[in-house]
């Protein structure tokens, strides 16, 4: 295996603020991995997944992405080789299911064959039908049916990372386990390494390669699922899993 | 008319039908003779409008994002346009007078001040309504800001931008009738002449096509309006509730 993306001591810290959201964070990951990112509302996790595709800068530390800091990269260039699903789904309200999968391709300027092929390739991947929701507005799915697309619009070409913030949120139980199982056969199709930020630690266990677990900006454990359970690493650990239980 | 004033009963009535009688002829009469005139005065009314509202787009459009995105230039500019717009639109008219002299030039100026409000707080209203999520996915996906702006914010922002150029339209449309008191021309000169000698029927066919350009222009963009916002009715015929939408935004 080799290593994709590498955190060096990165820190950040938001104008105002007098803590670190992200405290000396410095964590490796493999290509092909699913990292789950654990942690409660204001551990820093979304801000360090949003640190991957430059929508924050750190203010301290470097992150790399294949060896290169991706500070010295053109970010627009940057995002468009990383997917990113969040919770709200953003999808375009104004654009068919088409318009919205096909937004990054057609900046890409693939001919339009390659981008009908690519949509109905990617809308079956995620589980709907091609000729039922293809020309869909947002407006008229449901939030599990919205979420797809939003999957689909990341996965669109085909990015070496995927950053997820807690996808699957807003998504009632039922729907979340399907979602998962689906989520889990793409990622072991597509051999691409994911980051997938939660606060639900079940979910987090099921999907993690290797789950991060994080509190307050620091880095409390970065394990497989099975080593955090039977070694937790120290005591807010231990008590995480005992909520769990 | 002195003999109608010994028919007696019903003399009134009758009065009135021969004046109802004599205007028709007399509106007939006018478009027959005058219909050059007419044309001329429509067609400035036409231009007067175009060009206020065009003027209202290309200041209001730009600075209503302005407002959307700094809060501070929010505070200022809805400041100065709301307090401009308190004065009454003849009153806007004088003061431009010796400034910009008489004619077209202060008659532009003036309206076009009354048309930029409607548009600027509706382009205010109609990007900030944008959900963060949608721009914050688009910027992840490697959107540069002028994609954002063109394929994104546009889009989204039209219908409600639209609607404030409606409310504009429609003003500055009523409001060009005053221009022909310093001379810019238009439909208002028949309705001042009309006051003038004392003929209704000018008042009337003045009044009427003021009227008539309103309707027609609050028509056609109602209709661009609709079109716009096809994707949010299209949930299979029933249309969502959108209560931001649908009524021009003015000053709370």
């Amino acid at each position: 295996m080799t290593e994709l993306l590498r955190f060096e001591n990165v820190v950040k810290r938001f104008p105002g603020a007098d803590y670190n959201a992200v405290d000396h964070v410095g964590l490796s990951v493999e290509d092909g991995e699913f990292v789950a990112i654990l942690g409660t509302s204001g551990s820093g996790k979304t801000t360090l997944l949003k640190m991957v595709n430059r929508l924050y800068e750190p203010n301290e530390g470097r992150i790399l992405l294949r060896g290169e800091d991706i500070a010295d990269k053109d970010p627009v260039q940057l995002r468009r080789g990383i997917g990113y699903v969040i919770q709200q789904v953003g999808l375009f309200p104004h654009m068919t299911v088409r318009g919205n999968i096909a937004t990054v391709p057609k900046i890409l300027k693939w001919d339009a064959g390659r981008i009908d092929a690519r949509v109905d390739e990617l809308l079956r991947l995620v589980n709907l039908d091609p000729d039922e929701y293809r020309d869909r507005f947002p407006s008229q799915l449901s939030g599990g049916q919205q979420q797809r697309v939003g999957l689909a619009r990341a996965l669109a070409v085909d990015p070496v990372l995927m950053l997820l913030d807690e996808p699957f949120g807003a998504i009632d139980a039922i729907n979340r386990a399907a979602l998962q199982d689906e989520l889990l056969a793409i990622h072991r199709a597509s051999k691409k390494t994911y980051l997938f930020v939660t606060h639900d630690i079940a979910e987090a266990f099921k999907l993690g390669t290797r789950v991060l677990i994080m509190h307050d900006g620091r880095v409390m454990q970065y394990d497989a699922p099975d080593v955090i359970k039977s070694a937790p690493a120290g005591e807010f650990v231990e008590e995480l899993l005992g909520t769990a239980e | 008319m002195k003999y109608t004033r010994f028919t007696g009963r019903g003399g009134t009535k009758q009065k009135r039908e021969m004046n109802n009688s004599h205007l028709i002829e007399k509106i007939a009469a006018y478009f027959q003779t005058r219909s050059d005139v007419y044309a001329e005065a429509f067609a400035r009314h036409i231009m007067i409008s175009v060009i206020c509202v065009a003027v209202a787009c290309a200041v209001g459009i730009p600075l209503g994002i302005m407002c959307a995105r700094n809060r501070r230039a929010r505070v200022f500019i809805t400041g100065v346009f709301s307090t401009l717009r308190i004065v009454p639109s003849l009153a806007v008219l004088f003061i431009c007078m010796p400034i910009f002299g008489i004619g077209l030039p202060p008659a532009i100026v003036a309206l076009s001040f009354l048309a930029i409000p409607p548009v600027l707080i509706n382009t205010t209203q109609a990007f900030a309504a944008i959900p963060p999520s949608v721009i914050e996915t688009a910027e992840a996906m490697g959107m540069t800001d002028a994609m954002i702006l063109t394929r994104v914010e546009f889009p989204l922002a039209a219908p409600l931008i639209l609607t404030g150029v409606k409310t504009a339209a429609v003003e500055v449309i009523a409001s060009a009738t005053l221009a022909a008191y310093i001379g810019a021309g238009g439909l208002g000169n028949l309705i001042f002449t009309g006051l003038g000698l004392l003929r209704p029927d000018l008042l009337i066919i003045g009044g009427a096509s003021v009227a008539a350009l309103s309707i027609a222009a609050d028509t056609l963009l109602s209709v661009a309006e609709k079109r716009l916002v096809r994707y949010r009715d299209a949930d299979r015929g029933r249309p969502h509730d959108s209560p931001a939408h649908g009524r021009s935004a003015r000053f709370a």
